[in-house]
Order: structure tokens, then sequence, then C-alpha cells
């Protein structure tokens, strides 16, 4: 395979390794009673371009490489790792990694590697197909024409990003798995003031693709666009209200409600110890027969998308909850071998030094059949939450929030103040069990998620369609 | 101190980075080294879990040509890539634009004192001591009390580093420090119910980390107190944040009033010098010379001097946190803040929770919060909160899945009181704080 051989050639061969010495450290580690063993080869380059105040005031470049050693006996896990990719260090690594199959169980089980699989991305550097220069003019037109938008904008920022990383996981039955993974971002965030009055509005987006993706039907100038609509809907915004009701989410990002409702609940590791809301639901109704969620690393080019997951493992389409019916669980390889199930292909890690879990790819709920402004049109009183920030929850309770940073009062069908960003807050295993209405209009988010757990970030995408949910609660400040 | 021959190593190095962007043409240059190295150790329901060696090095150096800057960093040592990091720095400084702002810090300002601030404590701990310790910890919390039914683990971790800084102004320091901290997290439950929560220690002396078994009792104790959470109807009433909530609450603070976001417009507070932010009673100060301290720096990461001062003063803002950059920007002087505050100190007040909660009589006690919302543009806070609610003075009966919602200003005007209960584990030290009002939604 052309792939292997060339992430080989980027990662072993600079520091004089071979794929012979590979084996000889995974012959190493094997030569304990372990269960598991893998180690992971990363090589990646990074760069970012800052605007603000007109100029492009810094760059900055990144270049990161190391290999992680893993063994895994029982429920037991040893890890080690090293910044520099040389055959004595990576057998150090092994040497102390070992020590936690001094109670090992030697329940080996065999994975047949798969030798191919689809690829959902170009391999393309993304730092060098654009020139520096290029990538400049970019940031200053976008400033340019940003600030002409408007003349109540009083700052503009814009930021560049792109990675190139390569990836080699070797695993125990001696198969090599290789990944080259671009990801760009472009975000463009607004000040904009109004007598005493200042509000932002930020838009990006992004991809497992290069550059060009921003220029193609001017991207990069409709995040621009879009910003400057969002800080101008902010500074006429009123208080938002507190309390309980119902709730129309938009198309999108707003997405951001699976992630954090039902998806996290959802990951292998907290279902196998038991200390997820959702533990042992498998079969059992939580969410509205409207409602079917996936799983979905196979997207072409999405910024959660993976050829193969950081244990080897091709990525797929799993179905979470199928017509209100929760069905699978995220796995790596790790839970789920301790749980009798198929690795999902949701094994990640955010580098070289950090241990894989189950995470998300793209998380998004299925289009239903009704049209937005049929969902809108049918509440009385209520929140229409367009755009959202961040959210955040704990998997144990199964109570999740997430913040709204656009959001409207719904009165009598009809959309009609804009309101304050607030924060929403659930409960995941029923929130979804009051979604009355599913839209036809599923939308998958621009680029930008980042998930983070256990203090590992990695990028995520998330999509829904227009929902309407019978009783969430706003947390606004008119009481 | 103890052998330096690592720390002068790493120097060579920093001071060849300096050298070599000087030799690329560069005017300007500040070179940074860091290693870590440490030991993870996690047990959970009484076995070891995961045993994790760390070791993490990394470089990064900035460049200006005049008023161009560009920066580059890796984690490869090697001096072919110490050349290619310089040579990377350089190629950016030559597309970026002049910014008047740019630049070295002022030389006066640079750091000339450096007495031993007590950063460095090795822990010689053994993995099989360590994995003694973890067990002893969740042990613990699953014997504190029947309805403790599951756990998350507990973890021991110790690491020790070293960090080198060198600019092309002749500055060039090291110094080791060393952080340990121990963790545990449980939960606890029925058919209705499952709750979780946890308690950790964490100090730059092993010796000062709490035992492992009060580390254990405390997470147990906190998850159990959980149980049988309630939402509550949507009203306006005081709110206390607990010590560990406060420090929060004072960190949105210290953001509004850092350089980055006042020159961006991006703070609720801008313009804000020498007036009243908080009631006249408060008062908060930075010192970083604290022997031992988590946030303790002689200089900031630019190698400024850092300061012993007032922030806030009889509630008055006396000073923004600055890095050389954002003080250019703002025509002031750098307070040595780039990369941070060290050690913030908010003066406690004269009753500990428990009196915090008689003042307080009826309203919620906040332990934890949820979620990003915080708008720092506007100062607009809303955030999903859990806690207790308390009715004269005492604690009635655990709360979740509500919000808690206000303006940071008003609220910030609003503190009733502090309290003596202070958090030392971060580098925001607070007590609880007192507000006389919030917007609280439920059900």
């Amino acid at each position: 395979m052309a792939l292997l051989e060339r992430v080989c050639d980027s990662i072993l061969v600079p520091h004089g390794m071979q794929t012979s010495d590979v084996d000889t450290v995974m012959e190493n580690l094997m030569s304990s009673p372990v269960d598991a063993a893998d180690i992971y080869f990363q090589s990646s380059r990074f760069e970012s371009w800052q605007l603000e105040d007109g100029i492009v005031k810094e760059g900055s470049h990144s270049i990161e490489r190391g290999a992680g050693v893993r063994v895994v006996s029982g429920e037991k896990t040893g890890f080690a790792y090293s910044d520099r990719i040389e055959l004595p260090l990576l057998l150090k690594a092994a040497n102390n990694v070992k020590a936690i199959a001094r109670q090992g169980q030697n329940k080996r089980c065999r994975i047949i590697a798969p030798k191919e699989w689809p690829l959902y991305y170009s391999q393309q550097d993304p730092l060098v197909g654009m020139s520096d220069q290029d990538k400049i003019d970019l940031l200053r037109m976008l400033d340019e024409k940003t600030r002409k938008m408007d003349s109540r904008i009083i700052e503009v920022m814009v930021n560049l990003s792109g990675l190139h990383e390569y990836i080699l996981v070797a695993n125990q039955d001696g198969s090599l798995a290789a990944d080259i993974r671009p990801l760009v971002r472009l975000n463009v965030s607004v000040i904009m003031q109004e007598n005493d009055r200042r509000e932002r509005g930020s838009m990006g987006g992004g991809g497992r693709s290069d550059y060009q993706m921003f220029l193609q039907d001017d991207a990069a100038l409709s995040y621009a666009e879009e910003a400057v609509r969002q800080a101008r809907v902010n500074l006429e915004a009123v208080e938002a209200p507190a309390g309980n009701m119902t709730v129309v989410l938009g198309s999108g990002w707003p997405g951001i409600l699976l992630h954090e409702a039902i998806g996290h609940g959802l990951e292998g590791d907290f279902n196998r110890k038991g200390t997820s809301a959702f533990s042992g639901k498998i079969g059992e109704r939580v969410a509205s027969d409207l409602c079917t969620v996936v799983d979905d690393g196979t997207l072409t080019g999405r910024r959660g998308s993976l050829n193969i997951d950081d244990e080897g493992v091709p990525t797929e389409q799993t179905v979470l909850i199928e017509n209100g019916i929760l069905k699978g669980y995220m796995q790596d390889k790790l839970n789920a071998r301790l749980m009798g199930a198929q690795p999902t292909g949701n094994g990640r890690r955010e580098s070289y030094a950090h241990l894989p879990m189950p995470r998300m790819t793209n998380t998004y709920m299925l289009a239903g059949q009704q049209h937005p402004d049929e969902i809108v049109g049918s509440v009385k009183k209520g929140l229409y939450a367009k755009n959202f920030g961040g959210g955040q929850v704990d998997i144990t309770s199964g109570k999740f929030v997430f913040s709204a940073s656009e959001a409207y009062l719904i009165e009598n069908g009809k959309i009609t103040r804009p309101v304050k960003g607030a924060t929403l807050i659930g409960n995941g295993p029923d929130v979804l069990t009051r979604v009355s209405m599913v839209g036809n209009d599923l939308e998958l988010d621009s680029g930008v998620g980042t998930c983070g757990k256990e203090g590992q970030s990695v990028p995520v995408g998330v999509g829904q369609p227009t929902l309407k949910i019978d009783g969430l609660t706003v947390g606004g400040t008119n009481v | 101190m103890q052998n330096n021959e690592e720390i002068n190593r790493l120097k060579t190095l920093v001071q060849s980075l300096v050298d070599e962007a000087k030799k690329q043409g560069a005017s300007g240059v500040e070179a940074g080294l860091s290693i870590d190295n440490g030991l993870s150790v996690s047990a959970r329901l009484g076995e070891v879990e995961t045993i994790e060696y760390h070791c993490d090095q990394g470089l990064g150096v900035s460049v200006y040509f005049g008023q161009r800057k560009g920066s580059a960093s890796s984690n490869d040592l090697t001096p072919e890539s110490l050349s290619e990091t310089v040579k990377a720095a350089c190629t950016i400084a030559r597309y970026a634009s002049e910014d008047p702002y740019s630049g070295l810090p002022d030389p006066q300002l640079m750091a000339n004192d450096f007495p031993d601030l007590s950063l460095n404590h090795p822990w010689a701990l053994e993995t099989e001591e360590a994995i003694d310790l973890a067990v002893a910890c969740e042990d613990a919390a699953r014997g504190f009390d029947p309805r403790i039914n599951n756990s998350e683990g507990a973890t021991i971790n110790s690491h020790q580093g070293i960090r080198v800084l060198g600019n092309s102004l002749g500055f060039l320091q090291g110094y080791r420090s060393s952080r340990h901290s121990i963790s545990c997290s449980v939960l606890a439950g029925d058919d209705q119910q499952m709750q979780r929560d946890y308690w950790y220690s964490v100090a730059r002396n092993p010796q000062d980390l709490e035992n492992p078994v009060k580390v254990g009792e405390r997470a147990a104790q906190r998850t159990v107190r959980r149980l049988g959470g309630r939402s509550l109807s949507t009203r306006q009433c005081p709110v206390i944040f607990s010590a560990e909530m406060a420090s929060g609450l004072i960190g949105s603070l210290i953001s509004a009033i850092n350089g980055g976001n006042l020159y961006r417009k991006s703070s609720f507070l801008l313009d804000a010098l020498n007036t009243q932010i908080l009631p006249d009673f408060a008062h908060i100060f930075e010192n970083p010379f604290l022997p031992g301290g988590l946030g303790s720096a002689n200089y900031d990461g630019e190698g400024v001097r850092t300061l012993q001062r007032d922030i806030v003063k009889d509630g008055i803002l006396q000073s923004y946190v600055l890095s050389s950059y954002s003080a250019r920007k703002l025509g002031l002087q750098s307070t040595g803040n780039a990369g941070g505050v060290h050690n913030l100190i908010v003066e406690p007040g004269n009753h500990d929770l428990n009196g915090l909660l008689i003042q307080m009589d009826t309203g919620l006690l906040v332990t934890e919060l949820m979620g990003q919302g915080v708008n720092m543009v506007t100062g607009d806070y809303s955030r999903g909160a859990s806690g207790f609610w308390v009715e004269q003075g005492e604690i009635q009966y655990p709360v979740e899945e509500i919000t808690i919602a206000g303006n940071l200003k008003d609220i910030f005007k609003h503190i009733v009181a502090i309290g003596n209960d202070v958090d030392c584990r971060g580098n925001i030290r607070s007590g609880s704080i007192l507000i006389e009002e919030m917007a609280v939604a439920g059900e």
C-alpha cells in the first residue's frame, strides 16, 4: 500500500528505523503475558497566522513527533512514550510498561487487521498547498472586506491554521496501519460598538482539506458575513428568559446538544465501568421515535472524519439511537474486548503522548419530515436557539449544558426579538424523549468543533436538523 | 541548589538558539526550553488500572526582524531541529507585518534578582509505592459510606521539570520545579439516581499533600451529599460560590483586566482603572514570591520581573494584568504577567463557609459549575450549576439541573461577603463568596 510506504518513509526512515525495528519492539512487548499491545508513531506540522488591528501580527509553526508504547493486560494499561523515534528509547519504554503485566491474565485475542480501507480525505499537505504570501493576502482581504460591512465594527480578528499529520500504528499481530491527515481552519471574529454597547460575532469553518476550501464559493467571506450578522443581532438582544420552556434548536452546530446530552454518555469506557447515566440501557427507549442518531467517521473531508482511528481500526457509521431506542456504544479496542463487543473505529488520542480512549467523530441526527417554518410555527411561546458556544456534561448524573450565543423569542409561532446568550441545561437520558418535531433540514456544522475529555482534545463534528424540544431549562436573567 | 549540570546544558542550548537566530539576521530573539518528567498511576476498584511514564520536552523561539515577529516550536531538541525551528520562525517573520508595538521587553524591566522560591521538591516515588497510595486513597473513598457503589479510581501524579528562558538582551535563566497530586473520584447511587464527585490535593512538596485517605474520604463525602438532588423553581435569590468555585469567578475578573482582552476591546472592564469594581471591603493582590506557591515565579514568560502588588484595593481597580506587548498597546508598562498571574490572593473575610451560610440565611450554595457561559465582551454570565438549597443558614437539600445568571459587573459589585475558607490549590486563592442576588432558572 503506497500510503503505508509514504508514512514509514516519513516517520521511521529519517530516524534510522525500519519496520523490522518496529517488530523488534513489539516482540519485546509481547514477551510478557499481556493481552494486547500497540506502538503509535506520529509526526505532525502545524502552522497558524493571526490578523488583528488590520495587520498580520504573528505566525507560528510547530513540529511534534514521537512514539507511544502501550500494553494492556486485563483492565490494566501500561504506557510510556518518547519524543525521539529511536530503537533504544522505544525498547526502554517497552521495558517500563511491561511491568503492568505482572499479574497478567494472558487472554490474548487476535484481531485480524484489515489490509485496505476507503479514504475520506486527500493526503496533500495544506501548509505547502498555498504560498505564505497567498495566506497573508487571504487574511488581509478578509479584514478589508469585513470592515466595510458595517461602520460599527471596531475590531476584526482572523485566524488561519493548518495541520499535516502522519500516523503509524503497529499492532500486536504485526500489522501496520498508516494514515495521513490534513486539517485546516479559518475563523473570523468581529466586535461591534453602538453607543456604549459592544458585542461580538464569530464564525469559522474548516475540515480535513486544504486552504483552497476557503476560496471555493467565497466560503471565507461567508464566515465574515455571518460573524457580522451575529454581532448585529446581539447588539439588539434583550434579556433572555429564565425557566423551563419549549426550545427550538436550529440545524447544524446546535447538534452540540447530541454531543453533550448523549454522545459522551455512549462512549464505551464509561459504560464498561458503569459510570454513565446510559449504562445498561441498550435496547431501552432514550429518545422519541423521531430520533435516529449516528456517529460517523466516514464523511468526506469532515473535521471529525478519520480513515482509521488511532488504533488502526477503519472508521464506520455507528448507529447510537434508532427511532428512539438505544442501539450501541462507541468503542475502542480495550473497552470492546472487555465488553465482548466489536471496536467501532472510535479509539482516538490527542497525540502519541496520550492514551487512546473511545471518542466521537462526527455525531448527528438524521433528518425528519417537517419544514423548519412549520416547527417554529407550532410554538406559542418559547426560545429559538440558532447558534451555540461550548457545552459540558456530567456523564454520571446525565446533566448537560450548552450555551446559546444567538437566540430569539418565539411568540405565537413567530420568531420575534433576539435575546442575550444563555446556558441551556437538561438531563441527557430524557431530553431527547421530549423531541416532538424533527426538521427535514439536516445540516452538519462548518468544521470548528474540538472535544475535550480527560485533558485530551480531538477535532469533532456535529450536526442535526431543526428540532423542537418540549421543555428545557433556559438560563436567562429575566425571571 | 542541587546538581545544576542539566540546567547548564539546557542554557547552552537556549543560548545556541538565540545565537543561531541572530546569525540568520534577527534583530531580537527570545527562546525557551522545557523538560518535564513524571509518573502517573491510577487504581480502580482496588487494583492498578494505568501506569503512565511521562517525558515531555519542547523548545520555542520568537524572532524579531525590526518590528516583524515570527514564532516556531518543536519537541525535538537535536541540533538539526534547533536550526530548522529558528529558520521556520524567521520565514514567518518575513511575512508578518510591521507592528510598532512588537518586540522584546523593556530591558529595565528584566528580572535580575532570583531568590529561591522553594519550587523544587522531587518525590522519590517508586511505581509500587504509588500504586499502594492510589489504592489506599480509593479504598478510603469506597469504604466511607455504603452508598458508594462504583468508582472512577484514584490517581497519583508526580512531575518534575526544568524551564530555561533566554533572550538577546542577555537574559538567560533556568530553574527546576515539581508538582505532585492525589485525586479520587467515586460514584454513589440507587435505582433512581447516580452521582459522582471528586477531590484532589496538589502541592510542589509531596509532604504538603493531603493524606490519601483524607482525599478519598472527602471525595466520598462530596459524592454522597449530592444524592437526592432536585431542581429548583425559577427565582431570584442570594448565591454563595463555594471556595472552589469562587476562584473561577475571580478568574473571570482577572481575564477582564488582562491586557490582551483590553486592547482587543473584548472586556466588560474597559477603562475601569481607578474605578470601583468591587465593594470597598474587597482587596485582591498578587504575591509571586510565596515559598512553594503553585503560581510562584521570579519572572514571567518573557523574563520580566514579577511584582508583589495590589490589583484591587478598597474595591478600586489598581492595575491591569499586562505583558510587554499588551502594555505597549495600552501605553502602559508590563506588570510581569506574560503567561498569567502569579498567586492571586483574595483577602479573606472574618467568617468561614458556615458563617456565610448564616449571613445568607436563605439562598443557593453553588459547589459545581458547568459550561463556558461567560461573555467577556459584555460580562453576561449564565452557567449550569449544582449545589445545595439553604434555609435559615442550614443546608436543606442538594440541587441540580439549574442555571445561575447575571452580569459580572453587577455580580462583582454585589459581593456581600468573602469567606476565610481559602482554597489554596490553584493560582487564584479565594474563600467562598456571597453574592446578594442572582437569577436562578430551573423547572
